[in-house]
């Protein structure tokens, strides 16, 4: 009886030595998953350049602007609104990274609530002391959507908006000038505070509520369920309400709502898959590498890759304008809605439960 | 046979490890309590959500307001008093009913070791910790001797936690998979110098094993007084090792290795006592606690303490088994899972999207269930199908009460499992709102497409 009590124990206490003793030399020193190297691909490659392509797309929507105050002409407000298409479409790309900077000044608010508060733009072209940053109130007259309404819904035709610009002492031509100027200002604000901080911020892969990799997890599945899911289709597709056709974003430009919708999917796929959006689309570690490591086999993170696919062949189907689409099909933005959802849940319940993010931020005990 | 029964249960011995165990335990609970009013968790838990989850049966006993600070200050002084052995009988059995109210007011906290406190709380009341070396017997001629059993039957609960925390660890997710224990060691890649390690499959694998083997055999070693000692530094080392690696366990370390000191032999704690009794003496507050008194008589025995802590430790020992009444995967449908020590058993992670139907007007809408519920709320809801229930009729009867004539509640619902990919979890088709919550088999619960083979 001792014996066999005494085997027993003696197998425990080995079991329990090996994992901290005999085997540790060699296995402490050999690499596991580098999370530090992700965050530094995810920061370099992605965030960093996307602020700055954003940045200059925004440089190069104030210069044609410069061009069409000096010239109210028709060619000079179409390349105004091309501009702002491409600058738009780039926003897309930064959205996500609700962090640091962009969390304190509320920049994501800033920059894409729709739909646009037409009263309230139309009020705020005659103050005087006029402050943009005075309140939740302000975020619905100001960035993208703002600048949508301006450029496309102040009037009928484009002959009608070009005369609009210069009547009544240019209100809505200044006012126009006034937003992209703080589009511009924030943007350089966020994009100076990932330069100042990036350090850090790849330094911080703890596994907490306040590490950057929790964060950025947290964020980006936040921003593929509310900003993609919900504020594209969810609500105009009157999902959890009645159905909202004015909710579509861009909806005075019309037909760019699927454009704006399809970037946006695929900066959440490239997020995913690590790859930078410059030219030669390098890939590093990412949240599929990382996946692939934890889970010694590709299944969810191929399922997830899948579901993007998904999406997107759902997208594809789509008619540019989304307003009409709710307006006559909505069925059909419901179905993306539904690919849209299954992403969701491989993000929200598989992903974060491999990854082991907390995502509820209570510290209450637990076991 | 009965003879040996009979002379068991009329046999004595010192109340010493007894008296410890009051004193640590009422401790233990004293400071739990301060942590968690300190903590702001009074505020987060119970009296900011707007909605509490119940226990089947007791959906009666809900936050009171600013009247549950009441109920926590009932709950410290009542350890207090349990500490000094100041009006024992009655401090206990506050204790026990302020602690187990608490932790009945939502089930979104339900945590292994708060039922365990709540279940020695209740023995506490019929066991005689406080004859001796407390306020209450300052004024006793004679040191009381108690009867065996009633240190026993501490003893016993104990081991009975240990021993089905390691039976529901024999499943082939554990020790096949390491899972979950795989996703948590992996998740703590920042602890310093261990890290890394912890990313090894055999890591997993040996920890899931080494976990089973000492919860299932520790109870033994720890009866054997040949192997008591390295046993209850087993104990030490495991639940130090375990609040290293997971720190959001709490206090759960802590009761588990003071509980453990009362498997020690009487003579440590006559020790203990009689020194701790020496110190308070000096003060002379205490006089006669602890004393050093050479006459000894034997505690009257009460049949009726007898007859229910008999009960209830064979209740205890029945009730980790019910799971076995069920139908279907127990750790998806959780039916029979809770009050069994399932500890650390399962990584879930589940999605619920809720879609309520005017069947009137044949409308349907999702709802946003952060709305109603907290993090935190939504996040233990979302994985398991009572609390789905449960919220699924709280919407139903707001609707209802808004002025909607036939409202139905629908739920999509899907949850991951131990790192498998997420299923569907609920029944899509079922009209929730039209299910009454029960103990009985839900049928309503999608079946879990894989088996884990269990005992």
């Amino acid at each position: 009886m001792k014996k066999i009590f005494a085997i027993i124990l003696i197998s425990f206490l080995l079991s329990c030595s090996t994992d901290s003793e005999s085997e540790s030399n060699n296995l402490l020193l050999e690499e596991s998953f580098d999370r530090q190297a992700m965050l530094v691909n995810l920061t370099e490659n992605i965030i960093v350049p996307s602020l700055t392509i954003l940045d200059s797309k925004l440089s190069d929507l104030r210069n044609k602007l410069d061009v069409f105050t000096s010239d109210t002409s028709l060619a000079s407000l179409l390349s105004l609104r091309t501009s702002f298409v491409d600058a738009y479409k780039s926003w897309q790309y930064v959205e996500m990274f609700n962090i640091g900077k962009a969390e304190e000044i509320y920049y994501a608010q800033k920059m894409n609530v729709y739909p646009s508060n037409v009263d309230r733009i139309d009020s705020n072209t005659y103050k005087s002391d006029l402050d943009l940053d005075a309140g939740r109130n302000e975020f619905s007259a100001q960035g993208f959507p703002a600048v949508d309404f301006l450029l496309y819904g102040i009037a009928e035709s484009d002959s009608e908006i070009i005369s609009k610009f210069t009547e009544e002492n240019g209100r809505y031509l200044s006012y126009l000038n006034t937003v992209i100027d703080k589009m511009i200002s924030n943007t350089t604000l966020v994009l100076n505070d990932w330069m100042d901080n990036k350090t850090e911020f790849v330094n911080s892969f703890d596994n907490n509520a306040a590490s950057s990799l929790n964060m950025l997890v947290n964020d980006y599945v936040y921003y593929y369920e509310k900003g993609l899911r919900t504020n594209k289709f969810g609500i105009p597709a009157g999902r959890w309400a009645l159905k909202r056709s004015q909710n579509v974003e861009a909806f005075y430009a019309k037909t760019l709502s699927k454009t704006l919708a399809t970037e946006a999917l695929k900066a959440c796929r490239n997020f995913f898959t690590g790859t930078g959006l410059v030219s030669n689309q390098i890939q590093g570690d990412s949240f599929k590498t990382y996946l692939e490591f934890l889970e010694e086999s590709n299944e969810i993170s191929n399922e997830i890759l899948n579901s993007f696919d998904n999406s997107q062949a759902k997208m594809e189907l789509l008619q540019d304008n989304f307003y009409h689409i709710v307006e006559n099909d909505n069925i059909k933005l419901l179905e993306v809605f539904q690919k849209l959802q299954e992403g969701v849940i491989l993000l929200k319940t598989d992903m974060i439960s491999i990854m082991d993010i907390s995502v509820d931020y209570m510290d209450a005990d637990g076991d | 046979m009965l003879y040996h029964l009979d002379s068991y249960f009329k046999s004595y011995t010192s109340s010493s490890p007894l008296v410890t165990f009051r004193v640590a335990f009422g401790l233990l609970i004293f400071i739990s309590i301060i942590r968690f009013w300190y903590n702001g968790w009074i505020e987060s838990l119970y009296l900011e959500p707007n909605f509490h989850f119940s226990y089947f049966g007791f959906s009666w006993v809900k936050p009171l307001g600013t009247w549950t600070y009441v109920i926590f200050l009932i709950c410290m002084v009542s350890s207090f008093f349990m500490i000094l052995g100041y009006k024992y009988r009655l401090a206990s059995v506050a204790l026990f009913l302020s602690f187990t109210y608490i932790e009945l007011m939502d089930k979104t906290t339900y945590l292994n070791h708060y039922y365990l406190v709540s279940l020695l709380s209740f023995m506490l009341i019929f066991l005689p910790a406080a004859t001796n070396n407390s306020i209450d017997a300052i004024k006793n001629k004679k040191i009381k001797q108690v009867p065996i059993w009633t240190i026993d039957s501490i003893k016993i609960m104990l081991c009975i936690v240990y021993f089905y925390a390691g039976f529901a660890k024999i499943n082939s997710d554990w020790l096949i998979e390491a899972q979950p224990l795989k996703i948590w060691l992996q998740g703590n890649y920042d602890i310093p110098i261990i890290g890394n390690l912890l990313q090894k499959n055999i890591t997993h694998h040996l920890m899931s094993w080494g976990g089973m083997l000492y919860d299932c055999l520790i109870p033994f070693f720890l009866l054997i007084k040949r192997t008591r000692w390295i046993a209850f530094f087993l104990v030490v080392f495991f639940h130090i090792l375990t609040k290293i690696l997971f720190p959001a366990i709490g206090m759960f370390p802590y009761i588990m290795i003071i509980s453990c000191i009362v498997f020690f032999d009487h003579k440590l704690h006559d020790n203990l006592v009689l020194k701790c009794g020496k110190l308070i003496n000096r003060s002379k507050h205490f006089a006669k606690y602890g004393a050093n008194l050479n006459e000894t008589e034997n505690q009257k025995q009460s049949p009726i303490a007898l007859f229910i802590i008999l009960t209830c430790l064979i209740f205890q020992f029945l009730l980790p088994l019910r799971y076995k009444l069920y139908p279907g995967e127990l750790f998806w449908t959780e039916q029979g899972y809770r009050f069994s020590w399932r500890v650390m058993l399962v990584e879930k992670k589940g999605y619920a999207s809720f879609r309520i139907v005017d069947e009137q007007n044949d409308t349907s809408f999702y709802v946003n269930n952060m709305d109603y519920l907290t993090p935190f709320q939504e996040k233990q809801m979302s994985f398991q199908p009572d609390f789905i229930l449960e919220f699924a009729h709280y919407l139903g009867d707001i609707y209802r009460d808004r002025g909607m004539k036939e409202v139905a509640i629908y739920v999509d619902a899907f949850a991951t499992l131990n790192g498998r990919k997420s299923e569907r979890l609920i029944d899509p088709n079922v009209n929730l709102y039209k299910i009454k919550p029960s103990l009985l088999h839900k049928k309503w619960i999608n079946p879990y497409s894989r088996e884990i083979f269990k005992l």
